[in-house]
């Protein structure tokens, strides 16, 4: 019997989980964010309400469309209210125990024909599933950042996902108004399996001093068109953040281009984190960048 | 072929026998800046090197272009540790003038660019042996998720396979890095190249 969505769970309510949920409730499904933390769904409503009211300002959706949008998203912090879903994606933190607990527990609450999806950016899907209590259910759904604004999203079966859950979840993801695309069950996938060891390799050409990250950037973006430099990615992305996915990267598969160079563990002892600290590879004040010549 | 910067005289040497061409021009320290063309090879082929500490106001250049593509608008331009800043400020100069963009960079095989990406290029058609994704998924995934203007498979159907191989190749044999030694669909298209020659 085909499974049909009409109500979408997001558990976790930061950057991720608050995208996802504004994905969802835009394309007109009743949403329901669950997080721990009250102060987070508080952040989140917040945010979700800049971003409508931005949408409004630039005549993408009527102000009536965002009212609708609005009262069809709600969030808790009981893990009850997810009783009525049909699908819930996961978007907390990157560990495996972490996202078992949460699976457990949600497997209890929610109907047994209700899917599970993962937003995880660098875990197994069958890993994930092995703690879910429902694993044939399970699937990978990897949302890009941010997903509000990025209609990639990569899916992923497990290795017992059955056909009708990757068929639903496929389907949803169109109806959601994504473009979704099909990876195995890997390490990165698709994006962060070629972008963590291309990063790699271009922070360890700054700490070879083989050129400058404004010659760098300036030669990707001239000689093969690129929209943004590597090294500015890395300065937006953060290096804390870069590290954390690297990390995981190479533990799923002792690549050497998926090791961390040295320099960037020195930069983030030393607080250049990237933009959000002021200084990464370039030097920033406000909206201005330095170094990038 | 000569081009004025701000002060003093640049020397652009150009083609394909550039180097050999340097090697005979006399008066060298009397320029500003001579610029020589590079094929694949290091500048110090040209120039030679000490320890280190050589550079002068020799600088080797390079226009990127991928395969049988049309030049892209970067010139990757080589200094060596002691090249002379005013020797870098009039080559630039003169490529800026061009309305060429100019990357500098340290005097090794592949430059900036080839040395970045024939690793991702050669992972892209290892992991399309693999099953990662069909050769679709892949390009639509690098396009929509970074913002590529086109994805590593269609580029290296359009630029060439065998092409590819052979800068891989050469990549390889520089740096002895295992991310560089050829893709099986690149050796592939190589000797298939091979057999209809």
């Amino acid at each position: 019997m085909a499974i049909v969505i009409k109500t979408v769970g997001v558990a976790g309510s930061g950057t991720m989980g608050t995208g996802i949920a504004i994905v969802a409730a835009r394309a007109g499904f009743r949403t329901v964010v669950y997080d721990t933390r009250e102060e987070a769904l508080a952040r989140a409503r917040k945010q979700t309400e800049g971003f409508f009211a931005n949408s409004v300002e630039r005549k993408k959706l009527t102000q009536d469309q965002v009212g609708k949008i609005l009262s069809s998203l709600s969030g808790t912090t009981d893990i009850a209210a997810l009783a009525t879903c049909d699908i819930v994606i996961e978007a907390v933190f990157e560990d495996l125990k972490v996202k078992h607990e949460l699976l457990a527990r949600l497997n209890k609450v929610c109907p047994p024909h209700a899917v599970f999806a993962s937003n995880t950016s660098t875990l197994s899907i069958a890993e994930i599933a092995a703690g879910s209590g429902r694993e044939d259910r399970v699937v990978g759904m990897h949302f890009c950042l941010p997903a509000q604004l990025m209609k990639l999203v990569e899916m992923s079966p497990g290795l017992k996902t059955s056909d009708a859950t990757f068929q639903a979840a496929w389907d949803f993801c169109k109806a959601l108004d994504q473009t979704p695309v099909k990876t195995q069950d890997s390490p990165g996938f698709i994006l962060n399996y070629f972008l963590i060891p291309f990063h790699n390799d271009v922070i360890r050409l700054v700490e070879a001093g083989v050129a400058a990250p404004a010659d760098i950037d300036r030669a990707i973006k001239a000689g093969l068109g690129y929209a943004m430099g590597p090294l500015e990615l890395l300065d937006l992305v953060g290096l804390d953040t870069h590290l954390l996915v690297a990390e995981a990267l190479y533990a799923a598969t002792h690549e050497p281009r998926a090791a961390v160079p040295a320099l960037v563990k020195r930069m983030i002892a030393a607080g250049q984190l990237g933009r959000k600290t002021g200084r990464g590879f370039y030097t920033y004040q406000g909206n201005a960048m330095f170094g990038g010549g | 072929m000569t081009a004025a910067a701000d002060s003093g005289e640049v020397v652009i040497i150009v083609g394909a026998k550039a180097g050999a061409a340097f090697g005979k021009f006399k008066d060298r320290e009397r320029r500003l800046a001579i610029l020589v063309e590079l094929g694949t090879e290091c500048l110090g082929a040209h120039t030679g090197e000490m320890r280190g500490e050589e550079g002068s106001n020799v600088l080797g250049f390079a226009r990127f272009r991928l395969g049988g593509d049309e030049p892209s608008r970067l010139v990757e331009l080589v200094r060596q540790p002691r090249t002379t800043e005013a020797a870098i400020t009039a080559a630039r100069q003169v490529f800026e003038g061009a309305g060429l963009q100019v990357a500098v960079c340290g005097d090794f095989a592949g430059r900036i660019i080839d040395r970045l990406v024939r690793p991702y290029y050669n992972a892209a058609l290892r992991r399309l042996d693999e099953g990662l994704a069909s050769a679709a998924d892949l390009d639509a995934t690098l396009k929509l998720g970074l913002g590529y203007p086109e994805g590593p498979i269609a580029l290296l159907e359009r630029t060439g396979l065998a092409y590819h191989h052979d800068v891989t190749q050469a990549l390889f044999e520089a740096y002895g890095d295992a991310a560089y030694a050829p893709a099986r669909r690149a050796r592939v298209a190589k000797q298939r190249q091979g057999n209809l020659n």
